[in-house]
């Protein structure tokens, strides 16, 4: 399921034995607005077969509405929506080979937890022992087979989280939209309930499309996410591409912590860019890795104004100076001490501060830990840990 | 600190005195056995019996139950649907205007609305011939004009209570509005139908202005008939009639109370337990 060629999608070549893969869902050039609210703005993107895909962003991004034009319960102001080749412009809900799990699971609150699971097999062209066969299977596949004559409002939270799933995989939908899928729940049981949720995803094969605002769950269900802000898309990734290689600061910012510094670009040889940075208090370089300067259209030259971005992690903090070229000096202004790591907020000359994140690897010192308050120190950090993005544009 | 609020429990038992002796009173003299209504005659039930075997009364209990019932059935019908229009339908032109209109006879005096009805039906009568003579049938329609407002509030505000997403879930599911409407909207509001029925059920009951307006000749209804006795002097079997009334309200009001509070109760108990087995 989480094979790196399916993670890349369209940049890997396409297996000989499929020689025009159709995109499973093709979103082409999507827009919505209420009124003179333009909630979704010119979307298009493709999602595979099998894949698990997130819509990730914060309230009123847009994640909701699009989901909702998958759904068919809102109608594309422009653009088109493919599923499985055929176009959904016009067709209503009922009869698109998509099913929802809603945000409070929407189960009907006067039916069984059996009959919420039978509710949609009544569509389908099949005798009541076939009904009943698929029924039971559902019952099993979510555990809940001794809660078959149980209402919603007497199972708990994470026993309806499993009906609304189960109710949803009954007509076998060729694709399941998930609308935050664990936020209803409490945090001990949201991690085992995204284990399961991601097993029942792989055995049967079910395409998903996850809407969530928690970054930490996109990231460990999804194959791929789209990061959105004010209805547009602002990248496509796996999860490693957005947290590892972010296209822009808006991505940068909103996945993880990190500090961003702008920056100058001096030099460039080969693949070794000196960028002046006059909040780190100097020049530093750094590695552009092919894939970093495709996001500049017109080339690196000299002059253009980056931003260089730094994850808390890929910084090395010790308190003496090491012998490596991007180095500066600093003062601990504010440390968060986790146990097994600490979290330093780190003063430059320049007054910049710097996020900068060490394991506690060793037990060192009273406090077991690197550094303490106002202590001085060393950041450092390797060419290759840098991110470059376009200082022009947020 | 133990002191009593004696203020506060005076206040409480003027309050129910004030509600409940004018009542209490009937009750007691509608067991007495004396044809003068203040004179106490000892214990009687003869006013009952008579009661039954006054077929003017009879027959006027019989047309109200009627009237009530067809005029409750069709309120709740046209009530229900404009609740739900009112509720689901968020935007659509002149929805204020629609809503307006629907709640504006709770507001409306009642001489207002049957002087209006009569008109109507006066005018009506000339036009196209008909309502020819006014009785059940007019009576009736004006019951449901101002019934069904009170059926549409009370589904409205379910409406707007229930989750809008199971009716989405079920379309989801393969269902198409009507279907929704009939295996989830309706189930899922019914009890708040039911509540509108009665509603509608006891205000046609008891109306006297309106019926007085749009009623003709021979067709008096059971509140008619006991105000046009009681202009010629409250009479025992009056009292009888009206304690009567009241048990089977009372009896009604209970019921329903005693109904709700189990299946809340219940429902209560069932999640509690739910919790209890699987949190």
């Amino acid at each position: 399921m989480r094979d790196e060629a399916k993670i890349h999608g369209g940049d890997t070549p396409p297996p000989p034995s499929a020689p025009t893969p159709e995109p499973f869902i093709r979103i082409e050039g999507v827009s919505k607005k209420f009124g003179t609210f333009q909630a979704v703005k010119d979307v298009s993107l493709t999602v595979t077969k099998g894949e698990v895909f997130s819509l990730l962003g914060g309230s009123g991004c847009g994640k909701t509405t699009l989901l909702r034009m998958l759904a068919g319960f809102e109608d594309p102001s422009e653009g088109r929506i493919f599923i499985d080749g055929e176009d959904m412009t016009g067709v209503p809900p009922w009869e698109r080979p998509v099913h929802m799990m809603f945000q409070n699971y929407a189960l009907f609150p006067h039916m069984t937890v059996e009959k919420n699971i039978r509710y949609g097999l009544k569509h389908d062209p099949l005798t009541d022992a076939q009904r009943d066969a698929r029924v039971r299977e559902m019952l099993e596949l979510v555990q809940l087979t001794p809660f078959a004559g149980r209402k919603p409002h007497q199972i708990s939270g994470g026993q309806r989280q499993r009906v609304a799933l189960a109710r949803a995989l009954a007509r076998q939908p060729k694709l399941l939209l998930l609308d935050e899928p664990l936020a209803a729940l409490d945090k001990k049981l949201r991690e085992q309930t995204q284990f399961e949720l991601m097993n029942i995803q792989a055995r049967t094969g079910v395409t998903f499309i996850v809407v969530t605002h928690d970054q930490d769950e996109a990231m460990t269900l999804s194959d791929r996410i789209a990061v959105m802000d004010k209805g547009v898309v602002r990248q496509i990734g796996s999860p490693t591409e957005i947290y590892e290689y972010p296209d822009n600061r808006f991505v940068a910012g909103f996945i993880g912590a990190i500090t961003l510094f702008d920056g100058t670009l001096e030099q460039l040889t080969g693949d070794m860019a000196q960028i002046a940075l006059p909040d780190w208090g100097g020049s530093v370089t750094a590695h552009t890795l092919p894939n970093l300067r495709a996001r500049f259209q017109d080339g690196l030259a000299a002059g253009q104004a980056l931003t260089l971005a730094l994850r808390p992690e890929k910084i090395t903090i010790s308190r003496s100076k090491p012998d490596v070229a991007n180095c500066v000096a600093g003062v601990v202004r504010d440390l968060g001490y986790f146990g097994k790591d600490s979290l330093y907020r780190v003063v430059l000359p320049s007054g910049a501060l710097v996020l900068v994140h060490a394991v506690n690897a060793r037990r060192t010192g009273e406090s077991g830990r690197v550094a303490d308050w106002e202590d001085d120190v060393w950041l450092s950090f390797d060419p290759d840990a840098a991110i470059l993005l376009d200082g022009l544009h947020p | 600190m133990n002191r009593r609020p004696i203020f506060l429990i005076s206040v409480l038992c003027f309050g129910f005195a004030f509600f409940y002796i004018p009542i209490l009173s009937m009750i007691v003299y509608s067991f007495n056995g004396s044809k003068l209504v203040t004179i106490w005659g000892g214990f009687s039930t003869k006013w009952y019996v008579s009661l039954f075997h006054n077929q003017q009364i009879v027959k006027a209990a019989v047309l109200s139950l009627k009237i009530a019932l067809l005029s409750a059935t069709l309120a709740t019908i046209l009530g229900t649907m404009a609740g739900i229009a009112l509720a689901r339908f968020r935007v659509f032109r002149g929805r204020m205007l629609f809503s307006g209109l629907v709640t504006a006879p709770l507001v409306m005096p009642e001489v207002i609305t049957g002087i209006s009805s009569l008109i109507f039906f006066i005018l009506l009568a000339d036009w196209v011939g008909w309502p020819s003579v006014r009785g059940f049938t007019t009576v009736t329609l004006a019951h449901i004009t101002f019934s069904m407002v009170f059926v549409s509030t009370v589904v409205q505000s379910r409406m707007i209570e229930a989750d809008r997403a199971i009716e989405e879930a079920a379309m989801d599911l393969g269902s198409r509005p009507w279907e929704v409407m009939r295996d989830i909207t309706l189930p899922v509001i019914s009890p708040a139908i039911l509540s509108g029925w009665l509603l509608a059920f006891t205000i046609s009951l008891d109306d006297v202005v309106i019926t007085s307006f749009t009623t003709g000749p021979g067709n008096t209804t059971l509140p008619l008939l006991i105000w046009s006795k009681v202009k010629l002097g409250v009479t025992p079997d009056i009292n009888a009639l009206a304690t009567l009334t009241v048990v089977i309200v009372g009896v009604g009001v209970a019921l329903a109370g005693w109904l709700m509070n189990r299946a809340e109760a219940r429902r209560q108990k069932d999640a509690r337990l739910a919790y209890q087995n699987n949190a």
